[in-house]
């Protein structure tokens, strides 16, 4: 029987993943990409969490963060794109122009 | 009533400044002279009025000055004998001056004449003020006021330098001694709490005098540092020689005959409480009498005309405060008023030879004016001799009523002193009319322009002093003449050229002269058969009065004249009048003696007079140095106010201390942030790690709690 704890382990295995992925890869869309692993393990705590509650708010949270990152992906694309037209490179590395 | 007096000059004050540039000259000279006039009508008024009333005084209270809880001053003024004597003085020489100015300064411009003319009545109505004031916070706007008109004044051809700084000179040096009277001022009102004339007598009439340095004591010596700065006495004197860079008529009427004098009526309103301070009296007896030697020393010895007379009015102020000091207040300030007679008198005659010599002030270039200028050299004379003290005339009455008053005191050392002084005060001023007035002219042709008259005087002085010149290394250099006057000659043209005085100045002169001869008539002592009737109108302004103000908490007070009279000296009762008589006779024969001296020194054989000067030729250096003291004030006064601005408060505390703080506030914050922007790495996942540590440390702590 999968218990909460299962929940809430996987959801960690996620976030952790998504988190590597933001540190580790020098690619703006992977990062992306990975930003959405995180927020997508949030997700499942919230649900998960929700369901042991025995109540609907997980789900309604959950709806909100989805929202929130289909904008985000749209806005985090569109800048990606207009990175790219002005480097020829998505690593990050490449973006350094706002330091001291 | 009593504000018109002050008010009248103000109104002229306000009209000749405002509306002075557009007025032709005589109608902005006809409105001081004329609001002069009126004042002293006024005064003349009020006077008789006074000194028929209950008590002898006339008091207004003109409106609620200060009014704090209990702290009352009303801006009150109050007429009794004694400010009746000094707003008649203030108010007749004042208009004399007035008169005589239009003619002296005619040569100014419209808006010049009108500036100098408000400044004249301006200088009246405080003096004004300061002499009516019924409580010392009024005398004090009158006091600051007439050095503030003074400073203006003695700079009022501030184009030249040495006039501006002179003025300067003059301000700062009164400051000094202003700190000391408001200091005075605050003490007696901690003592007293007020500051009424009256009530602060009244209360005091109720203690013994005080036999040693007690408030009383302190407070009377704060009030004489006061006076010694506005009546020019040891220390404080130095500003009034050269305040002559002002007009000739100022300095008649501000530096000689009123303003001057305001320290020694200042003693003379306080006499109850002087009379209580005996060690106070002996320091301002003592001040007098070593200013009164000194500065007739340094007299005899001076070149420039008017600085004779500064030094002789700063001898005379010694008299005056001498008889303050011996406890004669009459005396004092009969002198005080004869003096404005012969001095004012003096000065004009000066102003007139300055006049006709196109501004020359140097007496080694002047000589044998008598011919050229007959009115000036016989009303001149007439002041030398009433200033030396010859018998009929005026100065002779008041200096001899100081002398005797000294000696009946006991303070026969003192009384010598004086004595001595009235001989110098003889010598120094024949001197004067002799180099002046008598021998073959030395004035050859007045300068074409101010700057060219030096090397020339230099030379005149070489050719006549030429041992003085070169035994001194820097012979004090000719001043440069009035620049008004050395304007308006050159279209004169030559040498020949000498004129008497104009109408305008040789009335005043005429008047001045009658009034140096008659002037004494209201003091003429008891010995020679008179009554010494300004002594006994002068008596209820030196008593405490019984009348004491009702709210006074000191409501029994004991008849006044018990307390006051052991301080007094009662001459009349301790000398007989056989002394008087010798004494008189004494001090008659100095000033003969000094006379005779100054025809032996500078009328036959003027080489005698540069022998004598060879032979003694470091006192003869001194002397004309003033003693150094100039020097010795800038090196132990002024360098080290300076140095220490400069290092110590300039540098120091604005450089360094105040600058630093705000500079170096701006270095920190720009070091500080120097380091810390190295954090902006512009790396996105810089950010992020520190983002995620940061989530992690917080969360960390929940965790952990």
């Amino acid at each position: 029987m999968l218990s909460l704890n299962h929940f809430l382990v996987l959801s960690g295995i996620l976030f952790s993943i998504g988190t590597a992925g933001v540190f580790l890869r020098r690619n703006l869309i992977t990062i992306l990409l990975s930003i959405e692993i995180m927020l997508n393990a949030v997700n499942l705590t919230f649900v998960a969490v929700g369901r042991y509650l025995g109540t609907v708010d997980g789900q309604i949270i959950t709806f909100f963060v989805m929202t929130v990152a289909a904008a985000e992906a749209a806005v985090g694309l569109a800048l990606v794109i207009s990175l790219f037209r002005h480097r020829e490179t998505l690593s990050p590395d490449a973006f350094t122009t706002l330091r001291w | 009533m009593l504000l018109l007096i002050p008010l009248l000059p103000l109104v002229g004050f306000l009209i000749n400044a405002f509306l002075g540039r557009r007025l032709p000259k005589v109608v902005s000279g006809g409105i001081a002279c004329l609001v002069m006039v009126a004042s002293f009508v006024v005064s003349l008024m009020s006077a008789l009025t006074a000194s028929r009333g209950v008590d002898h005084a006339i008091q207004q209270t003109v409106f609620s000055w200060i009014t704090s809880g209990d702290f009352q001053i009303p801006f009150a003024l109050r007429l009794d004998p004694l400010a009746s004597v000094m707003i008649l003085v203030v108010t007749g020489i004042g208009s004399l001056i007035h008169i005589y100015s239009t003619a002296y300064m005619h040569e100014e411009t419209d808006s010049e004449y009108a500036r100098y003319f408000s400044y004249l009545n301006l200088f009246a109505a405080f003096m004004l003020v300061l002499v009516l004031g019924a409580n010392f916070p009024v005398m004090f706007v009158g006091w600051e006021g007439v050095g503030l008109c003074s400073y203006l004044l003695i700079g009022f051809w501030f184009r030249k330098k040495s006039a501006a700084d002179a003025g300067k000179k003059a301000f700062v040096v009164n400051r000094i001694g202003d700190f000391g009277f408001l200091l005075g001022m605050l003490l007696l009102f901690a003592t007293f709490s007020t500051l009424d004339f009256q009530e602060v007598a009244s209360k005091v009439a109720m203690r013994a005098p005080e036999a040693g340095w007690g408030v009383l004591t302190i407070a009377t010596l704060l009030l004489f540092l006061g006076a010694t700065g506005k009546s020019a006495q040891i220390p404080l004197y130095v500003w009034l020689p050269d305040a002559m860079e002002g007009p000739t008529p100022v300095s008649a009427l501000i530096h000689a005959a009123t303003m001057v004098t305001a320290g020694v009526y200042m003693i003379g309103r306080n006499a109850v409480l002087f009379t209580h301070a005996p060690y106070t009296l002996a320091i301002v007896a003592g001040i007098g009498v070593a200013t009164a030697l000194m500065a007739g020393t340094i007299g005899l010895v001076q070149n420039d005309i008017k600085r004779v007379l500064a030094y002789s009015t700063v001898s005379q102020l010694g008299y005056m405060f001498l008889a303050m000091g011996v406890g004669a207040y009459a005396a004092g300030i009969f002198h005080l008023y004869t003096h404005a007679f012969f001095k004012a008198l003096l000065f004009l005659g000066s102003g007139a030879v300055i006049h006709a010599l196109a501004g020359e002030q140097d007496l080694r270039n002047m000589g044998g004016l008598k011919k050229g200028l007959p009115i000036t050299y016989w009303t001149f004379v007439i002041g030398a001799l009433a200033i030396a003290g010859i018998f009929p005339l005026s100065g002779f009455f008041s200096k001899d009523e100081i002398l005797f008053r000294t000696f009946s005191s006991g303070r026969t050392v003192m009384w010598a002193i004086g004595l001595l002084t009235a001989f110098l005060t003889a010598t120094y001023m024949f001197r004067l009319v002799f180099l002046a007035f008598h021998g073959e002219r030395r004035h050859d042709a007045p300068p074409e322009h101010p700057e060219e008259e030096e090397p020339a005087a230099q030379a005149a002085a070489g050719d006549l002093h030429g041992a003085h010149a070169a035994a001194h290394s820097s012979p004090p250099a000719p001043r440069t003449p009035d620049p008004g006057h050395a304007r308006a000659h050159v279209d004169h043209g030559h040498a020949a050229h000498l004129h008497d005085a104009p109408p305008a100045m040789a009335i005043v002169l005429i008047v001045l002269a009658i009034g140096s001869i008659a002037a004494g008539i209201v003091g003429i002592p008891h010995a020679l058969g008179g009554s010494n009737e300004i002594e006994a109108f002068l008596a209820p302004s030196f008593e405490a009065h019984a009348t004491a103000p009702a709210n006074s908490e000191f409501q029994i007070a004991p008849p006044p004249g018990e307390f006051v009279a052991l301080g007094r000296v009662e001459p009349h009762e301790t000398a007989d009048t056989g002394t008087e008589l010798i004494l008189m006779a004494v001090s008659l024969g100095v000033a003969v003696a000094g006379i005779g001296l100054a025809v032996y020194f500078w009328l036959p054989n003027r080489g005698a007079s540069e022998r004598v000067a060879q032979s003694a030729a470091p006192v003869y250096r001194l002397l004309l140095n003033k003693y150094h003291v100039d020097e010795l004030y800038d090196a132990a006064i002024v360098q080290p106010i300076k140095q220490g601005s400069t290092l110590l408060l300039w540098k120091g505390a604005d450089a360094a201390l105040i600058d630093g703080a705000v500079n170096g506030v701006g270095a920190a914050v720009r070091g500080a942030s120097g380091s810390l922007r190295r954090l902006q790495t512009g790396s996105i996942r810089a950010y992020a790690a520190s983002l995620f540590l940061g989530v992690v440390l917080i969360l960390g702590w929940y965790l952990m709690r």
